[in-house]
């Protein structure tokens, strides 16, 4: 289980997450929505300590770290919590000075140690498995941008992290190159990867999410089922604000 | 054949021997150590240890703000009146590594800057340290950007050891004086010292170029950034 107590994260006087809770199953995606600014990305780099909450607890299964305002947290408790994540991020963020296959590996070689022939045998199946073992020595700059997120995905999945952490994995790209990152990610959802994902597509939303969380200027405004909080939202702000979704999807793709 | 072709193949011999001996040992052992102190700089100023950080900068502040040939004079000849004498080769050595120390940590900080900060958080995404990061993603990436701005500093490196001939090192240029105090034939010699240091740059410039073709194989990244 991975759970969020109390979080709170202030940058300066700005209060960005305030008394944020959320608990996510193993197995099960949760989806993170609401406006540009709600607090997001933060809550997401909160869980793999990116960012390092101003208080409150992080929890991911058996382990938990407990932050207060002005005490300081070990970087190796943080590590050891940080290696039972994956990230992947809107614009990608591939190592430009590595191949594919390479990126996929940076994390089993340089911080798990696993020899090298080990290490690109997972590799390639991970690629594989996103569809992509026939670019495995191609170099970033030359794939899609839906390539590349697969990519990403495939060296997030590598080190078999706990949950996946998705910040807009398909915002950045074009609607057709967004299909086959959506797929992917769909792949996982049925195979039971527990994943966290911040998103304003709402069909990615809706199609794996089981569980809904609703940010809006840092607070939780609704949270529950996906399919009832997208059909029958029951507070206003979540109302309007699945309006304007669906109304830029028609508009957008049509 | 004429005079002059005479004097310039007569003096090739004693003015490649001192640019073998003394102006590319003088080269390359400074930017050597010149690049490792400029890295050392450059990570004090972006990483701290706080404490450390306003006198690397004073440091830097005082290297570029003086004359080399100062610097090498007051080395040579100022710092025996403090009671430290050097040989005129271990002066000119610290005065160009501390020369190029300042000016690559300069370049150093700027390409380690310019690595988007996405890099940084890609790498701990999947568990490295800092050290780690810095190590098999920062700097690589950093190094590839630094090269043509080092080799630019390499290269003004080769002809600014000329300054050393001031405090008595027997390097080329000062090979070339030498030659004319007993041939009185300035135009020729200089013409021809000149002449060898456009050869070492130019060499250099070429290897650049291939470096930079080397490390550019991974194409257009900074695309990749957008
Ligand atoms: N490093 C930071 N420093 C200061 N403010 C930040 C920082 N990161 C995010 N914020 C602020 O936090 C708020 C939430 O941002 P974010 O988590 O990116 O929202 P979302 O992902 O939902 O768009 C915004 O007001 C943003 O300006
Ligand atoms: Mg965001």
């Amino acid at each position: 289980m991975i759970g969020l107590e109390n979080i709170e994260k202030r940058f300066g006087d700005h209060t960005v997450l305030k008394n944020v809770s959320v608990e996510i199953d193993e197995g099960s995606v949760m989806a993170l929505v609401g406006p540009s600014g709600g607090g997001k990305s933060t809550l997401l780099r909160c869980i793999n300590l990116l960012e390092i909450p101003t208080s409150g607890t992080v929890r991911i299964g058996s382990d938990a770290l407990t932050f207060h305002p002005g005490s300081k947290v070990a970087t190796s408790a943080i590590q050891k919590l940080r290696r039972q994540t994956g990230m992947v991020f809107q614009n990608f963020q591939l190592f430009p000075h590595r191949t594919a296959v390479e990126n996929v590996m940076e994390g089993l070689t340089t911080v798990l140690k696993w020899p090298t022939g080990r290490a690109r045998e997972r590799a390639l199946e991970l690629l594989d498995k996103v569809g992509l073992a026939h670019k495995a020595d191609a170099w970033p700059a030359t794939l899609s941008g839906g390539q590349q997120q697969r990519v990403a995905i495939a060296r997030a999945l590598a080190p078999s992290p706990k949950v996946l952490l998705c910040d807009e994995p398909t915002s950045a790209l074009d609607p057709e190159l967004a299909e086959e990152v959506v797929e992917v990610l769909s792949q996982l959802a049925r195979e039971g990867t527990t994943m966290v994902m911040a998103t304003h597509d709402l069909r990615l939303a809706s199609t794996i999410a089981r569980q809904v969380v609703f940010l809006d200027a840092g607070l939780v405004v609704e949270t529950g089922p996906a399919r009832e909080v997208f059909k029958n939202p029951q507070r206003e702000r979540t109302k309007r604000f699945i309006a304007t979704l669906t109304q830029e999807a028609k508009g957008g793709h049509d | 054949m004429p005079h002059w072709l005479q004097l310039m193949i007569d003096s090739l011999g004693p003015l490649l021997w001192a640019a073998l001996i003394f102006t590319a040992p003088l080269t390359l052992l400074s930017f050597v150590l010149g690049l490792t102190l400029g890295l050392v700089v450059a990570l004090i100023r972006l990483f701290g240890p706080a404490p450390l950080v306003p006198i690397v900068r004073f440091y830097v502040w005082i290297i570029r703000g003086t004359p080399l040939l100062v610097q090498l004079f007051l080395i040579f000849y100022g710092l025996p009146s403090a009671g430290i004498v050097l040989d005129a080769f271990p002066a000119a050595l610290i005065g160009f590594t501390l020369n190029i120390g300042a000016y690559t940590s300069e370049i150093i900080r700027a390409v380690i800057g310019s690595i988007p900060k996405g890099q940084w958080e890609a790498a701990y995404s999947i568990g490295m340290t800092w050290q780690q990061a810095m190590r098999r993603t920062i700097l690589p990436q950093a190094a590839r950007v630094a090269v043509p701005p080092l080799s630019n500093t390499f290269i003004s490196l080769v002809k600014d050891t000329s300054l050393a001939a001031a405090i008595t090192v027997p390097e080329l240029f000062q090979a070339s004086q030498r030659i004319v105090a007993t041939t009185y034939e300035p135009l020729i010699l200089y013409i021809e010292a000149a002449l060898i240091y456009l050869a070492m740059s130019s060499v250099l410039s070429h290897l650049q170029g291939r470096l930079e073709h080397r490390l550019g194989r991974y194409g257009g990244y900074i695309e990749a950034h957008k």
